[in-house]
């Protein structure tokens, strides 16, 4: 089993584990965790696609870098999201009593 | 000419989205001097398509295989037709919808990126140009659920975001299956290398399965109903007319490239098969709910079932055309009048305060040209002639029998009953007389501009119904098919 494979599998894993997580947890921060997860699974497919000891292919480095760019936006958004519902949760018990 | 153009539909909402964040005061007036400018652009675009035919642009000078390639064509110009003339409705709109200032401060910047990203997922035809344009999409519309500011709608946006999330992952999971596969991401260049193997299908089905979920087809549609209803009225017309609609433009798009040659013709019935549950099941709760809103919400659900009958008649060759252009016209005209119903719940929705339905007074006194766009609307959703849901329905009929479907004309002609009677539950306000007529003493809330623009987003879905054959030869202008025609030929 060469060093491509290897990482092809564990890329594929991440994804499945991720899958898994964002299907049977239910914390909104353990399924955006999950997300990411199976987000650098992909990540990790697309670097062994361009992985050759003789000519790198290196568009999907590019790719990469933009899906970097585009999970660590989502993230940061998401994370925002779930800030605005714990401190509106919050506010509204406060209300109730 | 046409690169000034093409860069004008994306480029100058993106400019706009970041100079209405900056110059807060004036931002109404850039994003409806924008709106205005992509509609000239586009318009122009139509005209130049129809005298020279479909263009390409290669963004940077940099061609196909390393670069990206922007293409118009019949199907991609009228996209971004009616999404600019949704564009323009929408802006007006908001001005008078959102009363609290902070609220249309963030809606103006959060509108133009959506917007840029619905122009640009029209006009790319590159795999990860659409990863990138899905996420820009999502994003910005999950935001913009977040301005009705209530936590029903937090909660209903996390749980969009997250759908749309995985959507998007799934279908880059494919994408990148693929790129190890062929190593091209633009869509022509894929249809001439691929071939039919088990990496392949794996790959399309992650595609698939990402956009489906994407574009809320029946049963990935669980997210809609929360999200479209909670969201502020503008909101929702823009996710149910245009959002939903940019992943199925990228399914067609696949599936006109890839599919005919790959996939057998299981995967065809099996897509419109589960369209013909989205109808029932999709009106029925449309039937059964409640609140306004998320009855139209429902409706959007079914009325993406229709959508996925092309898949069935695509399987024909000689019925393709027709088949496109019924599925095309069913997007469009949905499109229109479904905005003109979001708008209009949203005027009932400010009027009366609440949207549930049984506690609901007679508002045709107060709001005569709200009712009367619900009135036309709902002709168009029904498909009653002469609208463009009944063009688009008579397209799909003629499809189905000339290809001896005959249980699509049940389908069809039951879909078309079921949303009478869900329209007609609205409807039926208008003339349920018994109570007070001035229940609603003021109507000072919904200003004319909020009243006339869903009337003429549904006049203009009635208007469809006359314009069917320049909208049609339109979508014949390099039509996919004849592409894959030639091609077949050439190769």
């Amino acid at each position: 089993m060469n060093i491509e494979t290897i990482y092809f599998i564990t890329g594929f894993v991440l994804f499945g584990l991720g899958f898994l997580g964002l299907i049977v947890r239910s914390h909104p921060l353990h399924r955006l965790l999950a997300i990411n997860i199976m987000g650098v699974g992909i990540f990790m497919w697309l670097i062994t696609t361009g992985f050759n000891p003789n000519a790198t292919d290196s568009v999907p480095h590019a790719l990469v870098l933009t899906g970097i760019v585009v999970a660590v936006s989502a993230t940061a958004f998401a994370l925002a999201l779930v800030l605005r519902m714990y401190i509106r949760s919050y506010t509204e018990e406060a209300d109730h009593l | 000419m046409t690169l000034g153009l093409i860069g004008i539909c994306v480029f100058a909402p993106l400019l706009a989205a970041i100079a209405s964040f900056t110059y807060r005061k004036n931002a109404y007036f850039l994003v409806l001097i924008t709106s205005l400018l992509v509609v000239t652009a586009i318009t122009f675009l139509t005209f130049l398509l129809h005298r020279d035919g479909s263009f390409i642009v290669a963004l940077g000078g940099w061609v196909a295989p390393l670069g990206i390639q922007w293409r118009v064509d019949g199907f991609a110009s009228l996209m971004l037709l009616i999404t600019s003339i949704i564009a323009i409705a929408i802006t007006l709109y908001a001005k008078d919808y959102f009363h609290r200032e902070e609220q249309r401060q963030s809606f103006w910047p959060l509108w133009m990126i959506l917007l840029a990203g619905l122009n640009a997922l029209f006009l790319s035809n590159d795999l990860f140009n659409w990863y990138v344009t899905l996420e820009l999409i999502g994003i910005s519309a999950v935001a913009l659920v977040t301005l009705a500011n209530s936590s029903r709608a937090d909660r209903a946006a996390f749980r969009y975001l997250l759908v749309s999330l995985l959507g998007s992952l799934c279908f880059l999971a494919g994408v990148a299956l693929l790129y190890r596969a062929y190593g091209v991401l633009d869509i022509f260049l894929l249809e001439k290398v691929v071939t039919q193997n088990l990496n392949t299908t794996i790959s399309l089905s992650l595609i698939l399965a990402g956009l489906l979920l994407k574009s809320a087809i029946f049963p990935l549609h669980f997210w809609l109903a929360p999200a479209h209803s909670n969201a502020p009225a503008p909101v929702s017309a823009l996710l149910s007319a245009l959002v939903v609609k940019g992943s199925f433009y990228i399914i067609l798009r696949i599936w006109f490239a890839i599919s005919p040659e790959i996939s057998s013709n299981l995967v065809a019935i099996g897509l419109s098969t589960i369209g013909i549950f989205a109808i029932f099941w999709g009106s029925l709760c449309a039937l059964r709910t409640q609140r306004l809103k998320l009855l139209v919400a429902y409706s959007t659900v079914a009325q993406l079932g229709y959508f996925m009958l092309f898949f069935l008649l695509s399987m024909h060759a000689e019925i393709r055309q027709v088949a496109f252009g019924g599925v095309v016209y069913f997007i469009i005209s949905h499109a229109l009048a479904k905005s003109a119903l979001f708008l209009g719940a949203g005027n009932i929705q400010k009027l009366a305060g609440h949207d549930k339905i049984n506690q609901l007074q007679p508002f045709a006194t107060q709001l005569p040209m709200t009712m009367f766009a619900f009135a036309l609307a709902g002709a168009s959703i029904m498909g009653l002639p002469p609208s463009g849901g009944f063009i688009a329905k008579w397209t799909v009929l003629n499809a189905a029998l000339v290809s001896d479907q005959w249980y699509l004309v049940i389908v069809l002609i039951g879909g078309g009953l079921l949303s009478a009677a869900y329209i007609f539950r609205i409807l039926k306000l208008a003339f349920h007389s018994q109570s007070s007529l001035d229940f609603y003493k003021t109507n000072s809330v919904i200003s004319p501009t909020m009243q006339w623009v869903p009337l003429v987003l549904a006049m203009a879905a009635i208007a469809l119904g006359f314009n069917a054959i320049p909208t049609l030869s339109l979508l014949e202008i390099s039509s996919p098919f004849d592409y894959l025609h030639t091609n077949g030929e050439s190769s």
